[in-house]
């Protein structure tokens, strides 16, 4: 079975981030896994940057748009650094693909 | 919103019989205001930090004027090749989709330090690319990306109504094909790997390549036949 993850509903501001708005918050799946890459929110600022996982994560579009969504089983891909991520207990329901 | 030509929309032929020409140039396209508008912080840091490096012997102007050379000589012809390939030999397919970066070089690709993820369209999915952060692309592999990618509208609207923004390309795709797209938030660039149209069995890798242009590997297109070959195929 697919691991199940939530995009971390952080609202840091003024930081070079690339998690995207309106993943924060949603549960995807994981797609795989690439390796580890240097953090951008440090070296955006040319800081020694930790080697930090980065994971490509499937959503449904039903999981980000709800009820507003064009077709609720289409999917989207995106990549989000592990420390953007936290586990989701397969008891919880929520909605994956 | 698919049209690149952004600066030709009130170009010739296009039926504007009473239009009136008043402030058009002779060849009937608008005047156009000079940029006179001061430079932006980011375009002023652009030209300080360039000055410095040459300045200070780091680079000289000739390397960057063949580096940007390089990068403007970049084009999908590269792209159109690789997936030519995949499409005729089904071992260099599956190196293409386990390792995209290393399954390019294999070809000679030129692409610097390119992370490359590929995603197959079948029958059932049809995948579609997008930055919606900025602009991430695979110039190495495509050259520059089209104006249409870097725009709100695209990067906004194509993960929310993908279909209807296929559909504005002219592609209307059918109810039980799955739509995935591919949001390049972080270090990975993408190539949509198109499936080969019918009626082109035993076509050479050349002929194949022909068929693949810039919009079906970002997937807001797909190959077809021309229209010659389509009659031939059908019939």
């Amino acid at each position: 079975m697919a691991e199940r993850v939530r995009v971390k509903d952080w609202r840091p501001r003024g930081f070079h981030l690339r998690t995207p708005w309106y993943l924060r918050g949603k549960t995807g799946v994981i797609e795989r896994r690439l390796g580890e890459f240097g953090n951008p929110e440090q070296l955006a600022y040319g800081l020694p940057a930790e080697k930090k996982p980065l994971l490509r994560v499937r959503f449904t579009m039903r999981e980000i748009w709800g009820d507003a969504a064009e077709r609720p089983d289409d999917t989207l891909d995106a990549e989000i650094y592990a420390h953007w991520l936290e586990p989701v207990a397969d008891a919880e329901t929520t909605d994956a693909p | 919103m698919p049209h690149d030509h952004h600066d030709h929309d009130h170009g010739h032929g296009h039926g504007h019989a009473h239009h009136s020409h008043e402030g058009m140039s002779p060849s009937g396209h608008p005047y156009r205001a000079d940029q006179d508008a001061p430079l932006t912080d980011a375009q002023a840091l652009e030209i300080a930090v360039r000055e410095l490096l040459v300045e200070k012997g780091i680079v000289t102007e000739a390397q960057i004027a063949e580096a940007i050379a390089r990068m403007d000589a970049r084009s999908p012809a590269m792209g159109a090749k690789v997936v030519a390939r995949a499409w005729t030999d089904p071992a260099y397919k599956a190196r293409l989709l386990a390792d995209g970066s290393a399954a390019a070089r294999e070809l000679g690709a030129d692409i610097d330090a390119l992370k490359l993820v590929v995603v197959e369209n079948d029958a059932a999915t049809h995948n579609v690319i997008v930055c919606t952060l900025c602009s991430c692309y695979p110039r190495t592999l495509l050259g520059l990306p089209p104006d249409w990618y870097k725009q709100r509208a695209y990067r906004s609207r194509v993960v929310i109504e993908p279909r209807r923004v296929l559909s504005e390309f002219g592609l209307d795709l059918p109810d039980e094909v799955a739509v995935r797209v591919h949001d390049s938030t972080a270090d990975m660039r993408y190539l949509v790997l198109p499936a080969r149209p019918q009626g082109t069995e035993g076509w050479s890798e050349e002929r194949l390549a022909a068929l693949v242009d810039r919009d079906s590997m970002i997937g807001v297109a797909v190959p077809r036949l021309p229209a010659g070959d389509e009659a031939a195929a059908a019939g």
